[in-house]
């Protein structure tokens, strides 16, 4: 079962719908012992990064969400979920995230238009459950501000005036800047490759 | 490379899709639902929602409509029409919308963009801008609200660049002289629009034959162009349409 973290910013709906169109039970909880029990756990996002980590403290979620990681239980980040996933964003600085993949969240330039709205493409770089096929080139949706640049944790990138990562993974912990859950086959095949993956052992 | 988007916009009264020609005599089109399931599968990019009569209570009829629509849809989906408070913003959103278009209480309060920017992202946020041209003896486009009948009398171009400086993430630019035409959207609004802001543009108002999309890209450098009863009626298919930009080298998905 999929356990959806609810902290009052994310399109829930959504995601519970695209896990019932794949045929994954999955249950949405701001609770963080059931965060805490959980299998396999989506952090979905939509909205600032500051206030988005005000209410993961408020619910005291920030240790369920990071005892899950470090005992090497599967975590999906979804967009501002995946940026969540870092040390701090430009878009709220002083705002310490997650802490689970070492980096600072970035904001998008380079004379293109902000936000980035739209369908692009999404190319592997480094195998990863979420990417078996190396060679297979997905165009998914993304609609966000702020980016993830190439780090060591990347394993696909995406271009948008700027190189960055589409996802990262570190051990069971994965992120996507894209929106799986809007992104038509390609982004519910990627979330059913999410549900089979195996739990890692994470190493700092 | 980013894709340019091709969307489908359902038009509502009373929770059913109605069709005008400049904001005027509707005729109904049937079931917002089967329609979304059907652009779904498609190749459409997003969907977008306008509930056209915007009372009180049609808002609550847009609720459940946007929850039936969202239900078999795994494409984006703006939702728009009444839309009064940033309450009204969440509400949609806990329906399934993905991102709401703010348009008459936006001009009459300029404040429920940012409000809107800065409780849900400014990526919620698409402004809806119905323009309509002036008389040749003063060129440019005026602003209309509730639905088309009333002038603000502000100029569509300075509007833009407002609604950007508030933070809008988006601007749906419908050309109220082309609504409904088939005549082709007018570039030149576009353009100028275009110009003015670094926000991404929506094209409304005026598409009829294939050549009027791609004008759309390359004369008007919007970013994503929008059609009604054209689709509809299955006068043109969205997979066709694609084909024929692509040869034009207009990238699309």
């Amino acid at each position: 079962m999929i356990t959806v973290v609810d902290y009052g910013m994310g399109n829930l709906r959504n995601v519970m719908r695209a896990c019932a169109e794949i045929g994954v039970r999955a249950a949405v909880t701001s609770d963080p012992d059931a965060v805490r029990k959980a299998g396999w756990l989506i952090l979905p996002g939509v909205g600032a990064f500051g206030e988005a980590m005000r209410k993961i403290e408020e619910l005291g979620l920030r240790s369920a969400i990071v005892d899950h990681a470090r005992a090497g239980r599967p975590l999906l980040g979804i967009c501002l979920g995946m940026q969540l996933l870092l040390d701090s964003s430009e878009e709220s600085p002083g705002v310490t995230g997650l802490n689970l993949i070492p980096g600072v969240v970035r904001k998008l330039d380079g004379g293109v238009k902000v936000p980035h709205i739209g369908w692009n493409d999404v190319v592997p770089v480094s195998p990863s459950p979420l990417f078996p096929d190396q060679n297979e080139k997905l165009v998914t949706y993304f609609v966000h501000s702020f980016y993830v640049g190439i780090i060591p944790e990347t394993v696909a990138v995406t271009e948008y005036g700027v190189r960055y990562s589409a996802s990262v993974r570190k051990g069971s912990v994965y992120g996507v800047q894209f929106h799986p859950e809007k992104s038509q086959i390609a982004g519910l095949n990627l979330l059913r490759r999410f549900t089979l993956v195996k739990p890692a052992s994470w190493s700092e | 490379m980013l894709r340019k988007r091709i969307i489908p916009c359902l038009d509502l009264k009373e929770g059913k899709v109605v069709k005008g020609v400049k904001f005027i005599d509707l005729v109904s089109m049937g079931d917002p639902a089967a329609h979304a399931l059907y652009y779904n599968n498609e190749g459409a990019d997003e969907l977008v929602i306008l509930d056209i009569t915007a009372s009180h209570e049609a808002r609550g009829t847009l609720v459940h409509v946007v929850e039936a629509v969202a239900e078999n849809l795994f494409i984006p989906l703006t939702v728009g029409g009444g839309v009064r408070t940033a309450d009204d913003v969440r509400a949609l959103l806990l329906a399934g919308a993905d991102r709401v278009s703010l348009n008459t209480s936006a001009v009459s309060r300029p404040e429920l963009i940012s409000e809107s920017a800065e409780r849900f992202g400014t990526q919620c946020v698409v402004s809806a801008i119905d323009a309509r041209r002036r008389d040749p003896a003063s060129p440019g486009w005026d602003v209309y609200v509730y639905g088309g009948r009333e002038n603000t009398g502000r100029d569509a171009i300075e509007w833009a660049a407002e609604v950007e400086s508030r933070g809008a993430g988006e601007i749906l630019l419908t050309s109220m002289d082309r609504d409904g035409t088939q005549i082709g959207y007018d570039c030149e609004l576009l353009r100028a629009v275009t110009e003015a802001v670094s926000i991404p543009v929506i094209a409304s108002g005026g598409a009829g034959t294939m050549e009027h999309f791609a004008d759309a890209f390359t004369l008007g450098g919007v970013d994503a162009v929008l059609a009604a009863s054209l689709f509809h009626t299955r006068a043109m298919t969205i997979r066709d349409l694609k084909n024929f930009l692509s040869k034009k080298g207009v990238p699309v998905r």
